[in-house]
């Protein structure tokens, strides 16, 4: 056990826990000095990331393969709580069915490192397959809505989501692009968790950055439709603010030399940014608050991994094409 | 009269029930605080799958399972041996035969269900009658009014529930997960006459029901 850690990713692991103790230790002397407001959510919040990071760790320190369950069952939740909340059709419940198994497979490919099917498994043979069943069962009215939404959730949930468990078992091919610059000689056995934890705690820290930059400055609002605290001068500050961090702990952490950790955090910066701001839309079109209640003070499991759903997959690329 | 068997009834709820609900399906419950702390009291909800009853008596929780009985047809849950013992040993139902309306020893054909509330138990009553057509609300048949008149100062909470049709309708064998909804509404003036009583269950039904967020296509 923990043998495919590297030091800094255990280092990492800690600094995490020791965050949340900081944190928690603020809410408690928060609720002393002021006694009569409500820290209720706050509270719920911080003990909901207690949850998601401890059982994270420990799925990780397991093994690469446990923590690729566990992002398999993360996957399983989300697509439940976005077929829940978009409106189905009766007569595609079998097709529902084969929706759910795919994660079976889409997680059995990741965890064998078998590529070629992960990345055709659904853009291609569910694509195909999906329809072909529903044309089976006969319906044609709302053919088009049905099929286009059931594929979407399937992108969103399990295929995005699957990158960031395909970065636990990634290699650096024999030529690489660029040389892989390894923090140490573990990381050059097992390079995967230092890339999965550089992807999560960069996704979660510009979500953060969004947040406090938006909070403070600029008036122009990015898309006031969707996401009215959304400013560019806090766009501006949160990208910058993350691409900061990630030229910090790129290459402490991770493969990722100076530049490429610079190039990343760009990346995770934006597409996080748009994400949140997707599955914000997607909340107003559906005219609901939060996905679900599954995690107490954040809403859904999808209303968490909302920024993931973007910077996974395209961060996985981008030190794919690199390193690969 | 009660003849569940408790360790067994506990251990299904605590370790298939349970999981089932939290990880498979899964509920988001809306006002679960008006739902009885204790008995007697009637809850009505409508009907869509076999499932609904273990998501209902899964909200009320395992402190509360010894006193929840769900009434059910006897004519469809006494009939098949295997049926008949899981569903009164394990799910704890109070069987009323929907095609007699006299029970051949001369009592009443709601007495078992006054017998439960007597001593102090909480009624789970789906008052479709049948699971229909999944996730379609059908007239509420009186039933419900007939008890609020013998047992005038016994609570009747509605409780909406959605979902549970989509994952398991009837007449099908494949589970498919889905969240399902439960929203509970204020308990009911159970002093109203029968009319009454059953406007006003089907106006608070609608009203739970227009709580959804989205409809199917």
């Amino acid at each position: 056990m923990m043998n495919h850690l590297a030091p800094e990713v255990r280092t990492t692991i800690l600094c995490l826990f020791a965050a949340l103790t900081v944190a928690s230790l603020l809410t408690l002397a928060m609720k002393r000095i002021w006694p009569d407001r409500d820290f209720h959510e706050l509270r719920c919040r911080v003990r909901t990331w207690w949850a998601i990071v401890g059982l994270f760790s420990l799925a990780l320190m397991w093994s690469p393969t446990a923590a690729i369950v566990f992002f398999g069952l993360v996957s399983f939740l989300a697509l439940k709580e976005f077929l829940s909340m978009t409106p189905t059709r009766r007569a595609d419940r079998r097709v529902l069915f084969y929706a759910y198994v795919s994660i079976f497979f889409q997680y059995y490919f990741a965890a064998t490192a078998w590529y070629g099917m992960f990345i055709v498994f659904i853009p291609v043979l569910m694509f195909v397959w999906l329809p072909t069943r529903m044309w089976m069962i006969g319906q044609t009215d709302g053919f088009l809505r049905a099929a286009g939404s059931l594929h979407w959730a399937l992108m969103v949930a399990v295929f995005s989501l699957s990158h960031a468990a395909y970065l636990l078992v990634m290699q650096p091919g024999e030529a690489p692009r660029y040389e892989p610059n390894f923090p140490s000689d573990i990381a050059q056995q097992y390079p995967g968790p230092g890339l999965l934890l550089f992807l999560i705690l960069v996704t979660e820290l510009n979500d953060i950055f969004q947040y406090m930059w938006g909070k403070s400055l600029g008036k122009r609002k990015v898309a006031p439709l969707v996401s009215p605290g959304k400013t560019y001068a806090g766009l501006i500050g949160g990208v910058l603010t993350t691409i900061f961090v990630a030229v910090l702990i790129g290459p402490r952490l991770t493969m990722l030399d100076v530049p490429r950790s610079l190039i990343a955090g760009v990346i995770i910066g934006l597409s996080g940014f748009a994400g949140d701001l997707c599955m914000s839309a997607l909340k107003r079109d559906l005219k609901i608050k939060d996905f679900g209640a599954t995690l107490p003070g954040h809403g859904g499991v999808l209303d968490r991994v909302d920024s993931l759903i973007f910077t996974a997959p395209l961060f996985f690329h981008f030190a794919y094409y690199c390193y690969g | 009269m009660d003849e569940t068997n408790r360790p067994l009834r506990f251990a299904f709820f605590a370790l298939v029930v349970r999981p089932l609900m939290m990880i498979v399906l899964g509920t988001n419950v809306r006002r679960g605080e008006l739902l009885p702390k204790s008995g007697p009291a009637i809850i009505v909800a409508n009907h869509n799958s076999h499932l609904d009853v273990f998501a209902l008596m899964n909200v009320l929780g395992l402190g509360r399972l010894r006193l929840v009985r769900p009434v059910a047809a006897a004519d469809y849950f006494l009939t098949r041996p295997l049926r008949r013992w899981f569903s009164t040993r394990i799910v704890g139902i109070i069987p009323i035969d929907r095609t007699k309306s006299r029970r051949e020893d001369g009592k009443h054909p709601l007495e078992p269900i006054s017998e439960v509330l007597r001593a102090g138990g909480i009624v789970l009553l789906f008052p479709e009658g049948t699971r229909g057509e999944p996730e379609q609300m059908v007239a509420f048949q009186s039933g419900v009014a007939h008890l609020a008149k013998r047992h005038p100062d016994v609570p009747i909470t509605p409780v909406f529930t959605h979902g549970l049709g989509k994952a398991l309708p009837k007449g099908e064998a494949i589970l498919v997960p889905f969240f399902c909804d439960m929203f509970v509404g204020e308990p009911l003036d159970s002093t109203l006459g029968k009319n009454e009583l059953m406007a006003q269950l089907s106006e608070s039904m609608g009203r739970l029901k227009s709580e959804l967020p989205v409809q199917t296509w």
